[in-house]
């Protein structure tokens, strides 16, 4: 297993030679009102292809942001991260635009559609905006999410887990290397949420995607591969 | 230069007529002569009479070039000409006058072609041609002579960079082309009268860019008129005068025409000034070389033979550019020729 | 490129969802492109027609020679001048009538035009007909059509001469017929005369010198620089431009309005993009091609519009321009390639500064701060700062090019200052007095009435603002136009005394009519007038002389000396229009020297006079001493004093008696009402084009109010369900959109009256040179404060229905989708 808690260590280190994400020493601080306030006080974190680790964590314990980093959608204080062995923490603003595009998969808490676009066009959005449509996975992705009639529906007609599957799949719809997922089924039932969680963790397994995911749910963490904690901007082994 | 469109009179037609409409001859030199008298033979003309206007023909022309050398020996041409045009067979008060006139000048160097070009209405005294004393005139340009054979006078003409006033002597009599001044332009029987004053000594000062020097050297008038000049189908024409340096003159033309062979025609005039007409087959043109002049490919140097004279010569430009933009276009430059005689002259082309 | 496109697709599938607002966006580029346009496609028509009318021929673009005294000189000249060598063109001006209108008649002599003339003139065959017998005048097609004949037919003149056989001349301006310089010189009377030589070519530099030549008969004068009717229409133009700008600027609020909810509408799917991973550059560029496209579209919608608008204003502003400075315009439109052009290009930036803030702040977002909810919007309390800062910033500028500022152009920046400094002082104005209101407000819902309408203040602000540009327009507008009105037809109630006025034919004919009328009892005083043209510091003036006779001692408005009119029949003093006074800087007492044949002539300012719709100076001075001095004045132009009831038939009698010996003849009634028409039409265009504006800013605000609607509902929807019914909902938004126009309106009247004032007392005055009495007209504010209701009214009742029948669902959903 490449992924292994330690008690001595706030960081969860891989062993194996080439993990697909590889967070290092990972700083990052907001200003506030009484100075730079930190929020992720030197991460390490690996995570292996096809695999899925839970990151869990009090509101406010650092999260989301690490997340956002490992998304590239804001850049960090100090340390690195390696996404199938490239420096993303390196890249410029259009650099990390391409990786999000062409690597990875986000889903948020909110379902984050473009209400003006069709459930349909919704699904293949970012598989066309990096050239990757591939109409026959979309199809699969398409049934296997109970989506197949509702793709000429617009967002607003969906309800909220059908609006979150649409999510899930848009992010997998161009097979990404690595799904990130913010609380993706927080705005969801529990009932709901299970189903959208199941789907979402068959399908990255189906497409090789690697998962991490933000939750505040110990039930929900427990259904991946492993968990990690964050408590002060440091990782703790759950 | 479209060759609908032609020649000198013929810049006036060229004003005063539409050339689609007028497919006939260069500058509708072929056209009908309506209302306008025609050259018969056995005309007997009489000067100093006939050296003026003849209102009722449709175009006229007098015609000095003049082939001049300066005191450091270099060459230089001259040429003013007075054009004639009649919208109508007649002469009025004023601006009511149907006569139109337009006049060329140019000076021609080794390197340099400059030509002016100037318009009048006639009746109100911008432009008019007058006999005894003779004048012929328009603006500032001037064109007199003293003596009934023309000579006794200057020219004088002004352009924007060059100006000259060269005075004419002459000796000899004029000397008149073809049937006693009847000369035929076709074989359909279009013809002008047409004599020449070819033995015109000249002296006098030519400017260029506001350089003058002192010229002398000979010159050649024509004076010619006609209502019908040209066949229609004739489209312009290769003309010659020549100073051959024995003391005698020849002058040589062909007609080309799109249908038919070249017209030709020609006098040799005696050191004696005595004239003879030519045969037409006893002449013969041949182009040797083409230059590429304003745009398009004129033959500049030719070969010259008059059997019945053992005559037998090559013609050079003195600048092979003398090209005359004016609102009608046409070749008009000094030459020297070579051969079984020496000397010198003028070459114009039209209609091409 | 893929990423480009589909960037593109997600973001204008926007519009789909939203077409209202879209039509907002496209309709203000359009309506601001369109009123743009047709202002400056009627400048154009009319530049072009001054252009072609004093550039017959590429005449006015030559230099020339013409006689030191005036008038004509020999053909000899001509003659003399060609034989020493200059190349000059003769030519002969003058005027003829053919049926009751008067033509410039251009006699020619084609072979020595210079050459960019000739070239305007026909080759070939037709030159030969023009040169005749019989000759040709030439014509633009205009004239061939307003003299209902065809090619080929040649009208008499009055003396029963004939012109020449027309043919049309399509580059020749209306109003204008060539002919050959013999025909002009037969059909002027002018045998052997010329006008002016036009010069060719320079001389030589050793040609002989005019002077030696001519003597000085002759002199040189330039190329024209700018045509003389284009000087004179310059300020008619002006406004006209003014206001095709302002109408700009109102509908670039709209767009600007519009384009702002769209981009903040639009945050999430840009936010969601950028998650997903399309480039910033990809966005930026979808946003732009999206904007370029729109403004392409609705700038082709706006130029059609603009023609539209063009063409319908166009005989009107013909009639005017024909009317008050004789300028003959095509009454066809015709658009030249850089109208469109300068049309598509105003479209284009307008489109730029309506959405310039919201690119740059999309390009400069960090890409988590768009996952954030984000402050499209300063906090208000910011916002009101930064307009008051502004505000104030516009009005100084105001203040200061009124102080400092020379000129026209300086008289309209304070104006647009003015404007603007208000405009953005508004949404202070009305802030404070909602908080007033929320202050004074007792109980909970009028509480809630204030703050939110305070809170709803920023997004209305636009179009509000341009909502009081509209309404203060008008009543600055409807002031001067109201104030000019009552004036004018004073004053032509004062200065047209006379029962009768005509115009003899001859001076022949003017002898023997004064003669006839000395013998008619019923004719109570005859005025002979002399005209003489002169110009002033390269103004035009007109001088006229006026026997001593109470019917102007007695009438005449003025501002005078006591003993002005005992000065003028003396013959040392005159009276000077207030627009040449202007000019030249003259008073009272002031000396004025007027070039005469034999020498100037000074006289001292003894009166001012009003001349109002002149676009020359004038000055009256006494008839005999006037003809003393210019002994080759004609006196063809006489007034009549009369009972008005014998007038009828004085003039009936007239001309029964003399025909075709008078050119014109008009009676008093008929003077004043064809004057007061001529003032209506030159005010039509003004009128319709503030009408215009109106109209444009009533869309801004409809378009605000359906924009606002959709984020309306959240406010909403907590009151509704705390039991206010939707009814009640539908009633309060109406009265704060109400009470948003009236307050509005209230603000408008003052702004109004500065803005009259300033175009009374500034821009009038610089303008046309005259200063009209301020009137203020309490009616038009109240008319104008009806309208604004009106306006707003009609621009809230279909959000407004809508939001009265909006589904429970829809307020329920608000709760639904909260986080």
């Amino acid at each position: 297993m490449a992924i292994r808690a330690e008690s001595n260590s706030t960081s969860i280190r891989n062993e194996g030679a080439q993990s697909l994400l590889r967070v290092s020493r990972l700083s990052k601080s907001y200003p506030g009102p009484q100075g730079a306030l930190p929020v992720l006080r030197g991460v390490d974190l690996a995570l292996d292809a096809g695999t899925s680790l839970a990151l869990m964590g009090e509101s406010g314990s650092g999260k989301s942001t690490l997340l956002h980093l490992v998304a590239g959608l804001d850049s960090a204080d100090d340390g690195s991260i390696h996404i199938d062995g490239r420096e993303t923490t390196a890249l410029d603003d259009e650099g990390r635009a391409a990786l999000r595009r062409r690597t990875l998969g986000v889903v948020f808490q909110q379902f984050n559609l473009v209400p003006s676009l069709t459930v349909g066009d919704n699904l293949s959005l970012q598989a066309r905006l990096v050239g990757r449509h591939d109409p026959a996975w979309s199809d699969r992705l398409a049934q296997r999410l109970g989506l197949e009639h509702l793709l000429d529906r617009y967002p607003e007609q969906l309800s909220g887990g059908q609006q979150q599957r649409v999510a899930v799949g848009r992010a997998l719809a161009p097979r990404p290397r690595l799904l990130l997922a913010d609380e993706p089924t927080g705005n969801l039932d529990e009932a709901t949420g299970d189903a959208v969680l199941d789907l979402l963790l068959e399908l990255s397994a189906t497409a090789g995607a690697a998962v991490l995911m933000v939750t505040h749910s110990a039930r929900l963490a427990g259904r991946l591969d492993r968990r990690a904690r964050l408590v002060a901007g440091r990782l703790v082994a759950p | 230069m479209n060759a609908e469109r032609f020649f000198g009179l013929l810049l006036m037609l060229s004003l005063c007529a539409a050339p689609q409409a007028r497919a006939a001859g260069f500058a509708g030199l072929g056209d009908e002569a309506q209302g306008f008298a025609e050259p018969a033979p056995g005309h007997a003309l009489v000067f100093p009479r006939d050296h003026g206007a003849h209102p009722e023909f449709r175009i006229e022309w007098w015609y000095l070039t003049a082939n001049l050398k300066d005191e450091s020996g270099r060459a230089y041409g001259a040429q003013w000409t007075l054009f004639r045009h009649a919208r109508a067979p007649r002469e009025g008060e004023g601006w009511d006058d149907p006569q139109a006139f337009v006049a060329h000048a140019a000076v021609t160097t080794e390197s340099l072609h400059l030509f002016a070009e100037t318009h009048a209405r006639g009746g109100v005294g911008q432009a008019g041609v007058e006999t005894a004393p003779f004048r012929a005139f328009i603006d500032d340009w001037s064109f007199t002579a003293a003596r009934a054979n023309l000579s006794g006078g200057e020219i004088a003409a002004f352009g924007p960079r060059f100006r000259y006033r060269l005075a004419l002597a002459a000796e000899k009599p004029l000397a008149l082309h073809g049937e006693a001044g009847f000369s035929r332009k076709a074989e359909s029987g279009q013809a002008s009268y047409y004599y020449s004053q070819p033995f015109y000594s000249v002296e006098g000062a030519l400017a260029i860019d506001g350089v003058e020097r002192k010229v002398t050297g000979r010159a050649w008038m024509d004076h010619e008129w006609s209502s019908r000049p040209l066949a229609g189908d004739q489209k312009g024409w290769d003309w010659f005068s020549l100073h051959l340096d024995n003391g005698a003159a020849l002058m040589l033309f062909r007609l080309r025409s799109d249908k038919a062979p070249p017209f030709h025609a020609g006098s040799f005039i005696g050191a004696d000034g005595a004239t003879r007409a030519l045969a037409r087959d006893d002449i013969s043109l041949e182009p040797l070389e083409e230059s590429l002049v304003a745009g398009r490919l004129l033959p500049t140097r030719w070969r010259l033979r008059v059997s019945s004279l053992h005559l037998d010569i090559d013609t050079k430009p003195l600048n092979s550019q003398s090209f005359m933009g004016t609102s009608v276009g046409y070749f008009e430059g000094p030459i020297s020729f070579s051969g079984s005689q020496r000397g010198e002259g003028y070459l114009e082309m039209t209609g091409y | 490129m893929t990423q480009f496109l589909y960037a593109l697709a997600a973001l204008t599938s926007h519009w789909r969802r939203r077409p209202g607002q879209l039509a907002a966006l496209f309709v203000g580029l359009a309506v601001a492109t369109a009123l743009w346009s047709g202002v400056a496609a009627l400048n154009d028509q009319a530049r072009r027609s001054y252009d072609r009318a004093a550039n017959a021929l590429g005449i006015g673009a030559a230099p020339g020679l013409v006689a030191t005294n005036g008038g004509s000189f020999s053909q000899e000249m001509f003659v003399a001048l060609r034989r020493a060598g200059w190349k000059v063109s003769p030519l002969l001006e003058g005027m003829i009538r053919l049926g009751d209108k008067s033509y410039r008649l251009l006699g020619v002599e084609p072979l020595t035009l210079p050459k960019n003339s000739r070239d305007e003139l026909p080759e070939g065959e037709s030159l030969e007909q023009f040169l005749g017998p019989p000759g040709r005048a030439l014509v633009a097609p205009q004239t061939l059509r307003a003299l209902g004949l065809g090619e080929g037919a040649a009208p008499t003149l009055g003396d029963a001469d004939r012109l020449p056989p027309l043919a049309i001349e399509k580059n020749l301006a209306p109003g204008v017929i060539v002919v050959d310089i013999g025909v002009a010189q037969r059909l002027l009377h002018r045998p052997g005369r010329l006008s002016r030589l036009l010069l060719a070519e320079e001389p030589a530099a050793n040609a002989t010198p005019l002077a030696s030549l001519a003597g000085d008969a002759l002199r040189r004068v330039e190329a024209d620089e700018a045509p003389e009717l284009a000087r004179l229409t310059d300020s008619f133009h002006l406004n006209l431009t003014a206001f095709g700008l302002l109408a700009y600027v109102v509908g670039l609020f709209i767009a600007h309005a519009s384009f702002g909810l769209a981009f903040e509408q639009r945050l999430p799917i840009m936010r969601t993009l950028r998650a997903i991973g399309a480039s910033l550059r990809a966005l930026a560029c979808a946003l732009v091609a999206e904007l370029v496209l729109l403004a392409l579209l609705a700038g082709a919608a706006g130029m059609i519009g603009g023609y539209l608008v063009a063409a319908a204003l166009l005989p009107d502003m013909a009639a005017s321009l024909e009317g008050l400075y004789g300028a003959e315009l095509d009454g066809r439109l015709g658009l030249a390639p850089n109208w469109w052009a300068s049309g598509i290009g105003m479209a284009l930036i307008g489109a730029a500064v309506a959405a310039a803030s919201s690119l740059v702040k999309t390009l400069r977002l960090p890409v988590l701060a768009i996952a954030q909810p984000f402050a499209w919007r300063e906090t208000q309390r910011h916002w009101l700062s930064r307009q008051a800062a502004l505000a104030a910033l516009a009005l100084a500028a105001a203040a200061a090019a009124l102080l400092f500022g020379d000129g026209l152009e300086a008289g309209f920046v304070s104006m647009a200052a003015l404007l603007l400094g208000a405009a953005l002082a508004l949404p202070l104005a009305l802030a404070a007095l909602l908080r007033l209101g929320e202050a004074r407000a007792r109980g909970p819902l009028a509480k809630w009435f204030f703050a939110d309408a305070l809170q709803q203040l920023p997004g209305l602000s636009l179009a509000l603002m341009a909502l009081l540009l509209a309404l203060s327009t008008n009543i600055g507008v409807g002031s001067m136009v109201e104030g000019f009105r009552r004036t004018f037809a004073q004053w032509l109630d004062e200065r047209l005394v006379a029962e009768i006025y005509f115009e003899a034919a001859s001076e022949k004919e003017a002898r023997r009519i004064e003669t006839w009328l000395a013998s008619r009892e019923d004719v109570a005083a005859v005025l002979p007038l002399c005209k003489v043209k002169t110009t002033l510091r390269s103004w035009p003036v007109d001088v006229i002389g006026a026997p001593p006779h109470e019917t102007f001692s007695g009438h005449f408005p003025l501002e005078s000396r006591a003993d002005a009119w005992d000065r003028v029949a003396r013959g040392d003093g005159a009276l000077v229009s207030e627009q040449l006074a202007r000019r030249l800087a003259l008073s009272l007492g002031s000396s004025l020297d007027l070039p005469t044949p034999s020498g100037d002539w000074r006289l001292e300012i003894v009166g001012i006079y009003p001349d109002y719709g002149a676009a020359k100076g004038g000055a009256r001075v006494d008839r005999a001493a006037l003809s003393a001095r210019w002994p080759d004045a004609r006196r063809l132009d006489y007034m009549l004093r009369a009972r008005p009831e014998d007038a009828p038939d004085i003039m009936l009698a007239l001309q029964a008696q003399f025909g075709a010996g008078i050119a014109r003849i008009i009676d008093q009634a008929a003077l004043k009402e064809r004057s007061m028409t001529i003032f209506e039409r030159t005010f039509a265009v003004t009128a319709a084009l503030d009408a215009l504006t109106l109209v444009v800013s009533a869309i801004a605000l409809f378009a605000s109010l359906t924009t606002l609607a959709a984020a309306r509902v959240a406010q909403l929807a907590p009151l509704w369900a705390a039991g206010v019914s939707r009814r009640s909902l539908s009633w309060f938004e109406f009265a704060r959109v109400t009470l948003f126009a009236a307050a509005t309106a209230l603000v408008s009247v003052p702004l109004g009256l500065a803005l009259a004032y300033d175009l009374v007392a500034v821009v009038n005055v610089r303008a046309f040179g005259w200063r009209l009495p301020f009137h203020m007209f309490p009616s038009q504010w109240l008319e104008v404060f009806a309208l604004a209701l009106v306006t707003a009214g009609l621009a809230a009742l279909l959000p407004i229905r809508r939001l009265a029948r909006i589904a429970p669902a829809s307020l329920l959903a608000v709760f639904a989708n909260e986080r």
